[in-house]
């Protein structure tokens, strides 16, 4: 806290210097010097008037006027024949500088009285980082013109994105509806079903756990030529690659899950005179849930895995793992990006979406009271 | 006869003894059809007795029983010259060195973001749910390109593959240490406190300590995912050598045996290095003070 100004100072000196010696990159684009002067308002304001930041309008106002900086930076590099000199990179630098700082700021509001406020900072702050990181991609991909092949721009990967949505879309038809989809529901299905029916073994159990708990460090996405060869290139193939793979998470955490049950709880049925199928719907299956929700997120980025990589050992002209392989050899690594992105999309919504059910199923669990 | 259906190692040679003889049913199952193809189409008289002789014992099978795996295997690792390049132990050794790399690259650089992250707010704030949100990526799915665009600038053989496997251990080392670098409870913080301790002493006395649990637990994990991105990262490119290059080459020209025996090979691999880190993660416990 001490150091507030020491950064904004920095900044400003900077801003200063680069406008004195290099300041010919303000004035490609329209528009760009007045943007790239709202930084420098705000961190004059600061050195002047420190507390300004303290307060919620400050701390917005600071951050609209240095995002404006950002823009002026972007707007700059982006326009026509741009004659890119050294003052530009002090101000990115210089500005990047600023805006940490300002994360520090909005990291550091006290939200323990205010929960609405808490969700909210801890939604503003990755999502500043995030922004950070993208606008130093594009700033930095742009101005030093790295080739496309290395790495392509941000914008020119929604670009890519955009004009390739039809066959994005076929690929996440092909890759995620019918692959991943198929084999979670066949694995999960059946590493649950086999794990109710083990456990009124023990023998079986004793042996299946420790052999379940080995497989899940094997690397089985290895099966995924064999299954190639057998099921054929189609999505039947790679549905049994990712049902192999979700296999013994589900197996060894509904096992686990289901011995978590306490023997109080246990008792107390038996005391109500409930048979095995009662006291396995009403109270065993309920205890393991948090145990099966676990193995489905674990399984929801493991069947994409699985599904991507079986692609690469043979499909039909369509998959992410496809177009991300085939994409990579004709070096439109744009289109690489969008199908990765598109990847990483869906991997997160779907785990996004199991972890909305896991809430809606176990929010009565210890595990959610706290906190 | 109680410490028999009690004893855990009877139980798993159980389940062993009946997938054996499971796989042995299944390839003849699975063969049968080509076979019996191949018989009609030749005008070959044959029972079953033939039948399944011949299925356990064909040159391409859908599915190879074990025994011709188990053949295969010391032939490849036995029989030959290590530097051979039919020789496993070498395609598992390119694999494993890579895998090491890629785990040392991936665990330091998951260490230092850790202390970064418990050390500085900000940090905490702003990277953490990013490498939380990024174990919901497929990410070896970029695996592929990792290895075409640095092939481009020209660094080629280890490194990429190291640099894939580094990328998918680093995750859960920087997760699990968090964890753990936050787990002295706070009557132990208190009490450095009270010793004036220093932020150094701090960490090296108290939360290191204190983290070496979490610390094996997540190595554990992500050397079995290290070994993972090394196979992963042989696959594109066509690289000549590694396990990865083995499944690869066998899915191209139908050697389903050499397949399996790759996976054999990798299995063992992937066993052999968490049992070396559960070893190392007693002797380390033992040194420390820890009962087991």
């Amino acid at each position: 806290m001490k150091n507030i100004p020491i950064l904004n100072w920095i900044f400003s000196i900077g801003f200063v210097i680069q406008f004195l010696f290099s300041r010919d990159w303000m004035f490609h684009g329209v528009g760009t010097l007045w943007y790239a002067l709202q930084p420098f308002i705000a961190s004059v304001l600061v050195i002047l008037r420190p507390t300004v930041i303290k307060g919620m309008p400050g701390k917005i106002m600071i951050s609209l006027l240095i995002t404006s900086g950002c823009l002026a930076s972007l707007n700059s590099v982006h326009s026509v024949e741009p004659t890119i000199s050294w003052g530009i990179w002090l101000y990115v630098v210089t500005l990047v500088g600023l805006m940490w700082h300002l994360m520090g700021f909005w990291s550091s509001v006290d939200t323990r009285l205010n929960k609405k406020m808490a969700v909210a900072i801890n939604l503003l702050v990755p999502v500043l980082f995030g922004g950070m990181l993208l606008y130093l991609w594009e700033m930095l991909t742009v101005g030093f013109e790295v080739p496309q092949v290395l790495l392509p721009s941000p914008s020119l990967i929604g670009i890519a994105f955009a004009n390739s949505l039809e066959i994005l879309w076929a690929d996440f038809q092909q890759t995620f509806m019918k692959a991943v989809l198929a084999g979670f529901f066949l694995g999960c299905g059946s590493g649950f079903i086999v794990a109710v029916l083990v456990d009124k073994i023990p023998f079986l159990q004793r042996g299946l756990l420790p052999l379940g708990n080995l497989a899940s460090a094997l690397p089985i996405v290895g099966v995924a030529p064999i299954m190639v060869m057998w099921f054929g290139f189609d999505w039947q193939s790679k549905a049994a690659v990712v049902m192999m793979m979700t296999f013994f998470p589900m197996l060894v955490n509904t096992l686990t899950g289901l011995k978590s049950t306490e023997r109080m709880e246990l008792d107390l049925m038996h005391s109500y005179a409930a048979d095995y199928w009662q006291m396995l719907i009403k109270v065993r299956l309920p205890n393991a849930l948090p145990f099966i929700f676990n193995a489905l997120k674990i399984n929801s980025t493991l069947a994409l895995i699985g599904a991507i990589v079986a692609e690469f050992f043979g499909t039909p002209i369509v998959g992410m793992g496809f177009r991300i392989s085939t994409e990579i050899g004709r070096m439109n690594v744009d289109v690489v990006w969008a199908s990765i992105a598109v990847a990483a999309l869906s991997g997160s919504l779907f785990y996004a979406l199991l972890a909305f059910l896991e809430r809606q199923f176990t929010g009565w669990h210890p595990s959610f009271r706290v906190g | 006869m109680n410490w028999f259906r009690n004893s855990s190692f009877v139980s798993i040679t159980t389940v062993l003894a009946f997938t054996a003889v499971f796989w042995y049913a299944a390839a003849v199952y699975l063969n049968s059809a080509v076979l019996i193809d191949k018989y009609e189409r030749h005008k070959v008289e044959w029972d079953f007795s033939k039948l399944v002789d011949d299925s356990w014992s064909m040159d391409r099978p859908i599915m190879p029983a074990p025994h011709q795996i188990i053949l295969d295997l010391n032939k490849s690792i036995f029989q030959q010259k290590i530097s051979s390049k039919r020789s496993l132990v070498y395609h598992g050794w390119v694999t494993i060195s890579s895998t090491m790399v890629g785990f040392a690259m991936g665990a330091i650089l998951g260490i230092l973001l850790s202390v970064g992250i418990v050390h500085v707010p900000t940090l905490n704030k702003s990277v953490l749910p990013w490498i939380i949100a990024s174990q919901t990526i497929p990410i070896l799915a970029i695996a592929p390109m990792i290895i075409v665009v640095l092939g481009a600038i020209g660094v080629t053989g280890l490194l990429p593959k190291a640099i894939i496997s580094a990328y998918l251990c680093f995750f859960p080392i920087a997760i699990g240490m968090v964890k753990g670098l936050r787990s002295p409870d706070p009557m132990h913080l208190d009490l450095m406190k009270t010793y004036n301790a220093t932020k150094s002493q701090f960490f090296w006395k108290l939360r290191w300590p204190a983290s070496t649990p979490f610390l094996f637990a997540s190595f554990k994990v992500s050397i079995a995912i290290s070994l993972v991105g090394a196979i992963v990262g042989e696959l594109p490119a066509g690289a000549r050598a590694g396990l990865g290059a083995r499944l690869l080459t066998g899915s191209y020209y139908g050697q389903t045996v050499q397949i399996w025996s790759a996976l054999i090979v990798a299995s063992l691999v992937a066993g052999t290095l968490v049992l070396l880190m559960t070893v190392l993660e007693r002797r380390v416990q033992k040194r420390m003070g820890v009962q087991l």
